[in-house]
């Protein structure tokens, strides 16, 4: 067992990371050793398999942080003709790990999926890609090229190019857009009942949680559990980016020290603040670095894993200024089908602007905390909690600043540049009541 | 019983707030704020009345189920 924070000799999806080119069928089973045929394990194999994850404590990698296995057993409870949905969307604008594991090791993911195919007797595999990210799909295409000399996989596999788009990638929304519809996020009061594809059971897994399930299926749980938080198995997929030298996707141990990730991705100076799980992240203090990358620890700052995200913000930024910014994109990539999310996400970015330009007085102070707690909770999906956590952190984090710029005096970093990269906002999918 | 609104139907007639101001508000921008609670014994015709009279049958009430 390594210790955590070596996590260079923990690599286990990211295997080949830092080569060039394409981790290709040969290397890939030079590298892990071939998939256990499921027949080495009839008649119980999928039992076995779904034990084996149970015991692994795998966790959704995806955002939601969901236990892997029950999901599979739910799924697999209601019978055969399940549609298995790989979540590869990547809505999260600072987030490279999808697009990382297709480069590096597609072949993994794919193993993964059609593992959790069989073990649903699933209908179809239908891998999601966002239309932006073309040269992820040929990525794909060109593994699953690779795979079909070997015989027929347990379930046919398409890949999908599906609008892309923030909440594209939102479980609801991912389900209607493969069924045909519009992939915004659908209300679902009671989360227990399953969703569809037309009459099929749909069931969403993210890549990265799927390239685990390959391993654990070779391996073990035992294996599994060798590193990473006891609370929280395994490693995880880690974007850093911001004000850093080396920007790009880690491979770490759940648990390792916020301050060791960051450390590995070469600060580019001393670092006031970083974002974690993503733009609905929490800001996290340069003095909580020791806190561990995991979800109970995270939790205690109003953090959480997210999809792996971490955006480092250098003393010569400014949390406010960047808040803001944050806040009108996520106000743009709302779908637009909640007032509460369409009207008051705006104007949260309003304030925010006002607060960041030195030009909030006590009244758009009060009227941000007010929209904020009002917008908490009130939409389809979770969009506008996310803005809210990422509001109330920033007001923590940059108590300070913020205090200043309610006085009247912005700093002199609120001018400087972004470390966020923000796509450009794509126009949101408003009802027709709203157009103009 | 609890009120349960679908915000993604929701387009704030606010005919809901105006039948039962005591138990649900209205945001600055015109969309209603639901209690997460129980409604009270005596507000639960006009709740329902709320409910029968949402354009969008956004608005319902429903038993409340303890989680488990």
């Amino acid at each position: 067992m390594t210790a955590v924070g070596t996590s260079v000799d923990t690599a286990r999806l990211l295997t080949f990371f830092g080569e060039e080119g394409r981790t290709t069928l040969p290397l890939h089973l030079e590298a892990y050793g071939p998939l256990p045929a499921p027949a080495q394990w009839a008649p119980g194999w999928a039992e076995h398999l779904m034990a084996e994850i149970e015991r692994s404590g795998l966790t959704g990698r995806g955002g939601a942080g969901f236990p892997a296995h029950r999901k599979l057993r739910s799924a697999r409870s209601a019978g055969p003709g399940t549609v298995l949905i790989v979540n590869a969307m990547e809505g999260e604008p600072a987030s490279a790990k999808d697009r990382a594991l297709w480069q590096r090791s597609p072949h993994l993911v794919l193993d993964g999926a059609e593992l959790v195919a069989g073990v649903l007797r699933a209908e179809k595999v239908v891998v999601c890609v966002a239309d932006d990210r073309e040269p992820v799909a040929g990525l794909i295409a060109a593994a699953l090229a690779e795979r079909r000399p070997r015989g027929p996989p347990l379930a046919p596999v398409e890949v999908a190019l599906l609008p892309g788009r923030f909440v594209a990638g939102e479980e609801s929304a991912l389900v209607r857009a493969v069924a045909g519809g519009t992939g915004i996020p659908a209300f679902r009061p009671d989360k227990s009942v399953p969703l569809r594809v037309g009459r099929r059971r749909a069931l969403v897994h993210n890549v990265e949680t799927l390239a685990h399930v390959a391993l654990i299926a070779r391996y073990g749980a035992d294996w599994f559990r060798e590193v990473g938080d006891p609370a929280a198995p395994g490693t995880c997929l880690v974007t850093v980016s911001g004000d850093v030298q080396r920007p790009g996707v880690l491979e770490v141990e759940v648990g390792t020290p916020l301050g060791h990730i960051i450390d590995r991705a070469g600060p580019s100076g001393p670092a006031q603040a970083v974002l974690v799980g993503g733009y609905a992240g929490g800001w996290v203090s340069s003095t909580d670095w020791a806190t561990p990358f995991a979800p109970a620890q995270l939790k205690t700052l109003g953090a959480t894993m997210g999809a792996g995200v971490l955006v480092v913000l250098g003393a010569g930024g400014c949390g406010i200024r960047e808040t803001a910014r944050l806040a009108r994109f996520m106000a743009a990539e709302s779908a637009g089908q909640c007032g509460p999310c369409l009207f008051g996400l705006p104007s949260i970015a309003d304030d925010l602007e006002q607060l960041a330009d030195g030009r909030a007085d006590g009244v758009v102070w009060e009227r941000l905390w007010r929209r904020v707690a009002l917008v908490d909770g009130r939409g389809a999906c979770r969009h506008p909690d996310g803005v809210a956590r990422l509001v109330r952190s920033a007001m923590d984090v940059f108590a300070g600043d913020a205090a200043a710029h309610g006085q009247g005096f912005p700093c002199p970093a609120s001018n400087a540049p972004s470390v966020l990269q923000l796509a450009a906002p794509v126009a949101p999918g408003k009802k027709d009541m709203y157009c103009i | 019983m609890k009120l349960v609104l679908n915000p993604a139907a929701c387009d704030g007639f606010g005919f809901c707030s105006e039948i039962v101001p005591e138990l649900i508000g209205m945001d600055e921008w015109g969309f209603p704020v639901v209690p997460a609670g129980p409604v009270p014994a005596h507000l639960g015709p006009a709740a329902r009345q709320a409910v029968n009279c949402c354009p969008r049958r956004a608005l319902q009430l429903q038993p409340e189920v303890r989680a488990g």
